[in-house]
């Protein structure tokens, strides 16, 4: 047994902090200059953290009029060079949609939070992933994509905020931290020990030409040619980022007979329901998405392949599905369940999901390799 | 820092008389706000030429007439004039 | 460049008048006799007047002045339409010691704008607004604005604004000036070297408001769309001078900083 000394320092314990409040600690400490939002439940204790700390650090924060006010606040401060935390929920974020593809074309860093809410519409303040399609292949009009990442756990949603700022930066992109209501209002053991990305000036940042040429921070190429190139110029930056910044995790894959594809509060409901199938002798696995964009296509092909169907578990209609479907093309059968409305499906409602499809593709015949 | 350049207009006058303005004639646009504002009435379109914007640009008629007053410059949406003081004597 | 070496001796000639350093050199994509082009002009005579170059960030909104930053030697941010006081706002609180300012249309401004003007205004932010009125979308082909005069034809008022089915001009500007958080609020036009110099001045105030800590200034200006109106440069110079200023009167609404006896610093130098 070896005592505590004077020269170690002691554990640090972990906290007990609500999701949304642990979101905007964690930006704050990975040195957040800037907060924009607005009230809108599920998320509305992230901007009153804010409201109360980052004045104490004397940093910028303004509940602004409206969603819309607030991303465009978030692409003035980004531009000369502040590292900015916008939050909302999904109809906010429908708000923001132009604002996130002009800071793409404009190549502006911002971290936007979604605690997603039950839709479409004003929906419900029930916990969602049905902004999925939003996140990956939305928001707004173009050709852009924006990197996103789905932490499961409050936890690794902290560790998450210092990744996303950090991708942002490093490629100049606005990127998604796609959370939902679940993890936004529960409370979980945090350990408070936070990442602060490195800061350097890259040499576009707006900061008054004093001493040097102007800058432009723009999104307008009104010459055909000219805004082709700069969407040649995107591509490959997003190539890069399909290259470099793939995160998932699995779970009991190496003898899974059936994987189960989730992410978010989905991927924890999964997890138990994984728990029960084994013990009742059907192998199942976890194959958790970090990145959205990028999506784990490679690692979720391969995993298929040694697999006798998968399972997709959302909190929507079917969104991720899709992806899933493209990534494992015809090598296993996917299946689907999913619940909408705020309603989170049961450890049991997924058993039995993994049931059926162990049923239905266990009639049908493998192809031999 | 970009330094304005200005065309020379009356390239056939004698070296030493003053010039009172000098005018960009590959800025203008042939709008003749300055024409209207003139109150010498000494600015007029050159219809001999026209620039590379496809414009007459816009010509110093009697430059012994101009009293420097510069109300065309301050009119002028394409600052296309520099304005000087005549000389006593000149 | 087309100075002839040897037709004329040394350069004795004693200047009163030259463009301003940080209008850059080229030509402007700007109609014959387009408003823009002045007010541009006085923006970036203050500009060099001030020294306020080195420490501008200026906001850009969606019109025919899009481009400004093609034209002004700062630097420039592009904003959504309409988005330009939020975007100036994020600009502003990040950069404290930054002159900021935006350039709008009466569309952006007084149309898709208005809840970005009205709660920038409202929470005083520290930027200063030039707000540009010809009473038309000029970009766009000459659709009417909400500061279209009534019976004035656009190209989506084809016989004549009418009040009855497409409302009335919007007096925005009066309706800011009174917010407290607005310390400088004024209407100039370019009809003439006259108005000109006038709104200039309010400009110059508008500035002078911001770098002494004040409150949101703004400065409406009545300009002209030659193409949009149908009109010579010269008629819509009349048109501004006769018709435009009766359903838009001249003046400083208000003067916040002046009233409460606070005088400005002339010297913006003394900010550093």
């Amino acid at each position: 047994m070896t005592l505590a000394t004077d020269a170690a320092p002691p554990p640090v314990r972990p906290v007990l902090m609500k999701g949304n409040e642990a979101i905007a600690e964690a930006a704050i400490q990975a040195g957040c200059d800037a907060y924009f939002g607005y009230p809108i439940t599920p998320q509305a204790e992230l901007l009153e953290w804010m409201a109360r700390r980052m004045p104490e650090l004397g940093r910028v924060f303004i509940q602004a009029e409206s969603e819309l006010g607030a991303i465009n606040m978030g692409l003035g401060a980004a531009a000369t060079g502040a590292r900015v935390l916008v939050s909302s929920s999904s109809p906010g974020i429908s708000l923001m949609a132009e604002a996130m593809s002009y800071m793409a074309a404009s190549e502006l860093p911002l971290v936007l939070v979604n605690v997603m809410r039950g839709g479409p519409g004003l929906g419900s303040i029930g916990p969602s992933q049905s902004d999925y399609f939003q996140a990956t292949k939305g928001h707004g009009h173009g050709d852009y994509r924006v990197p996103v990442l789905a932490p499961s756990s409050i936890a690794e949603a902290v560790d998450l905020v210092a990744t996303a700022f950090e991708i942002a930066e490093r490629y100049r992109t606005p990127t998604m931290l796609l959370a939902d209501g679940v993890m936004g209002q529960a409370m979980e053991p945090v350990v408070p020990t936070y990442r602060l990305p490195d800061r350097r000036a890259h040499g576009w940042e707006l900061t008054g030409a004093a001493g040097r040429p102007p800058r432009v921070v723009r999104s307008l190429h009104l010459q055909p040619e000219e805004l082709e190139d700069h969407n040649r110029h995107l591509q490959a930056k997003y190539r890069t980022i399909e290259e470099q910044e793939v995160r998932w995790a699995g779970e009991r894959l190496d003898d899974a007979e059936i994987a189960i594809v989730a992410y978010g509060t989905a991927a924890r409901v999964a997890r138990t329901a994984i728990e029960r199938a084994r013990d009742h002798g059907l192998a199942a696995g976890l194959f958790r998405p970090i990145t959205l964009w990028p999506f784990p296509t490679h690692a979720l092909a391969s995993i298929a392949e040694r697999t006798r169907a998968i399972l997709v578990v959302e909190l929507s209609a079917g969104q991720l599905v899709e992806d899933v479907r493209l990534a494992v093309g015809d090598r296993v059968p996917v299946f689907f369940h999913g619940r909408t409305g705020g309603v989170v499906p049961t450890p049991g409602e997924v058993v039995d999901a993994l049931r059926r499809a162990w049923a239905t593709s266990e009639s049908r015949p493998r192809e031999t390799r | 820092m970009a330094v304005a350049t200005y065309g020379v207009v009356n390239e056939t006058a004698r070296p030493e008389a003053f010039e009172p303005l000098d005018i960009a004639t590959d800025r203008c646009k042939g709008c003749e706000l300055c024409v209207l504002i003139c109150p010498k009435l000494c600015l007029a379109l050159d219809e001999t030429i026209v620039n590379a914007l496809g414009y007459h640009p816009i010509r110093l008629t009697d430059a012994d007439a101009c009293t420097s007053c510069a109300l065309c410059a301050r009119i002028c949406p394409d600052a296309v004039f520099a304005v000087y003081a005549r000389p006593k004597g000149a | 460049m087309t100075t002839t070496p040897g037709l004329r001796a040394p350069d004795t000639r004693r200047r009163i008048y030259r463009r301003p350093e940080i209008l850059a050199d080229r030509s402007t994509h700007y109609c014959p006799g387009c408003g823009h082009g002045i007010i541009h002009r006085i923006v970036a005579e203050l500009l060099d007047e001030l020294a306020l170059g080195p420490r501008t960030i200026g906001v850009a909104s969606v019109g025919c002045s899009v481009f400004i930053y093609d034209y002004l030697d700062v630097d420039f941010v592009e904003s959504p339409h309409g988005r330009a006081p939020a975007v100036a706002t994020g600009v502003r609180r990040a950069r404290p010691d930054a002159f900021v300012f935006t350039y709008q249309g009466d569309g952006d401004l007084a149309a898709i704008g208005t809840a970005e003007i009205v709660h920038a205004a409202a929470r005083g932010e520290r930027i200063s607004v030039i707000f540009v009125n010809n009473g038309i979308y000029g970009m766009t082909g000459g659709q009417m604005a909400p500061t279209t005069l009534i019976g004035q034809r656009t190209t989506s008022s084809p016989t004549g604004r009418d009040a009855l089915t497409a409302g009335y001009p919007l007096p925005i500007t009066e309706m800011l000036a009174l917010l407290p958080g607005v310390s400088y609020a004024a209407r100039g036009s370019i009809a003439d070297p006259g108005a000109i110099g006038k709104t200039k001045a309010m400009l110059r105030r508008a500035f002078e408001t911001q770098l002494t800590g004040g409150g949101l200034s703004i400065v409406e200006i009545l300009s002209t769309c030659p193409v949009g109106w149908g009109m010579t440069p010269t008629a819509s110079m009349e048109h501004l001078a006769n018709d435009v200023v009766g359903t838009y009167p001249l003046g400083v609404m208000v003067d916040r900083m002046a009233s409460a006896g606070r005088a400005p610093k002339p010297d913006p130098a003394a900010e550093d």
